[in-house]
């Protein structure tokens, strides 16, 4: 049976982890492969590497922490921000990501991830969508950090993307990212339902209670949190305890002893 | 002794590269190359063909390769060479692919590549993340494993085998997913085992001590 996937993220800006508080004020949180490899062993199922600072001077630095995290872990690795173009998904996967994420350039051009998506399949794609309710029940996307309306709305967007070759939706609350106040259910239902591909919930969370509600009430696939992790207020085996105590299937924590490499 | 990737433009080469070297390493497997030269195929102890992309176009881009197909007949089929698929690296291994349009695979498994169908239930495509093996044989590259231990999918498309001898593991998505085939000393994966932590480089440690 597959398995809800728990994915901590790591927002990095100039090659260190940081995690904003709606996006404005941001904290120091550490090294990111260090990061990586303490979530690696600590039975995450995936991990995130948004780059929020993604300019062309820094690529370089982000190129860099996604090779030296993919020669430490073996997970898999989605890594986001800054992403324009077919090229710089085949950049990125080189580098040793497996899951790439378009946010603005999709919004602006949705036809680049078809581009991408006939080159390197729809499974390493994933569209971040990060949205705000603007009227109950109406959720518009923003682009550039939460700060530029587009007039689009998320749910119609999800499923273009999704006919446009995504293979998974990044759905971030804007009115929810850093408030601990929970997930957008509302936002995540709509969304969940209106696509047939994997959704992960982000956004706004404060309790382990509030990865349960992604999956019950919101339906999503994966469920992403930063800072309940990033500052130590929860461990992975926690929230992993937590949700399959709630009756989610949840791959244990750890696995099994890992079994001896030498020859017999 | 040398283990060959193949780079044919696809994929999360440098994580299958890493994880290839690291138990190479460990078990005394040799150099790990990545390549795009038959030449160097046609040679290699081991071949690897890893995968992330379409049906349609990593077959065309394997076979863009001048010599590329010709080398891994010769390598495999000639001398034996044992040889890993991955991902779509395993759906290639199949007599067809049905992803956007009918492709011939390399036809070394009698099986067909079709959509996962999400069925009553609703099930989301691609099946991506964590799902629990379930072994149907015993084999060398299952050794230290067992059911219930979780491998990384990611894909939309799945492998149906004509024969149950030549499938050595699946998973339950809705249907039961092809998870590891094997015939002879060609063998395939659906997961990603360089991304399954401990359990996926268990198997590739097996793969690079398999003497079939």
């Amino acid at each position: 049976m597959l398995k809800i996937r728990l994915i901590p993220c790591l927002d990095v800006a100039d090659g260190r982890v940081v995690k904003g508080v709606n996006f404005v004020d941001l904290r120091d949180a550490g090294d990111p492969v260090e990061a990586a490899r303490a979530y690696d062993a600590a039975g995450a199922d995936e991990l995130c590497f948004l780059d929020i600072h993604a300019t062309h001077e820094n690529r370089g630095t982000m190129f860099d922490l996604v090779t030296r995290t993919a020669e430490s872990i073996f997970m898999p690795l989605t890594v986001g921000g800054g992403v324009k173009s077919a090229d710089d998904v085949r950049a990125l996967l080189l580098a040793g990501a497996d899951k790439v994420s378009f946010n603005s350039a999709a919004v602006a051009d949705i036809t680049v991830v078809a581009r991408a998506a006939e080159r390197f399949g729809a499974q390493c794609l994933v569209v971040a969508i990060d949205a705000k309710e603007v009227a109950p029940g109406r959720w518009e996307i923003f682009t550039h950090g939460g700060r530029r309306p587009t007039g689009i709305d998320a749910v119609e967007f999800a499923r273009r993307a999704e006919a446009h070759g995504a293979g998974e939706i990044l759905l971030t609350s804007m009115d929810r990212d850093g408030t601990k106040a929970g997930f957008n259910l509302g936002l995540t239902r709509a969304v969940t339902e209106a696509v047939s591909i994997p959704v992960i919930a982000s956004g706004g969370v404060g309790n382990l209670d509030h990865l349960v509600e992604g999956v019950t009430e919101g339906g999503a696939s994966a469920v992403l949190a930063a800072s309940i992790f990033h500052f130590g207020t929860h461990t992975i085996a926690e929230a992993k305890d937590h949700m399959a105590a709630a009756g989610l299937p949840i791959r244990p924590v750890p696995e099994a002893p890992a079994p001896p490499m030498a020859a017999p | 002794m040398s283990v060959a990737l193949i780079d044919y433009q696809s994929g999360n080469l440098h994580s299958a590269r890493k994880a290839f070297e690291r138990i190479a390493a460990e078990v005394g497997a040799g150099a790990v190359t990545v390549t795009e030269s038959p030449d160097v195929v046609a040679a290699a102890d081991r071949i690897v063909l890893p995968g992330d992309g379409a049906f349609p176009a990593c077959a065309r881009a394997l076979r863009a390769i001048d010599g590329m197909e010709e080398a891994l007949q010769e390598a495999v089929h000639a001398r034996g060479r044992p040889f890993l698929g991955i991902c779509v690296g395993m759906q290639l291994l199949a007599t067809t692919g049905y992803e956007y349009e009918e492709t011939p695979g390399l036809g070394w498994i009698d099986g067909t590549i079709r959509r996962i169908e999400p069925g009553a239930e609703g099930l989301k495509v691609p099946h991506m993340g964590w799902n629990d093996l379930v072994l149907e044989q015993e084999h060398p590259l299952l050794e230290g494993l067992s059911t219930g231990y979780h491998a990384y999918f990611v894909h939309s498309y799945a492998m149906q085998v004509d024969s149950p001898a030549d499938r050595l593991a699946h998973v339950g998505y809705g249907a039961d997913i092809t998870a590891i085939v094997a015939r002879g000393n060609v063998a395939g994966t659906q997961f990603h085992p360089e991304k399954s932590q401990a359990q996926g480089l268990r198997l590739i440690a097996n793969f690079l001590r398999w003497a079939p």
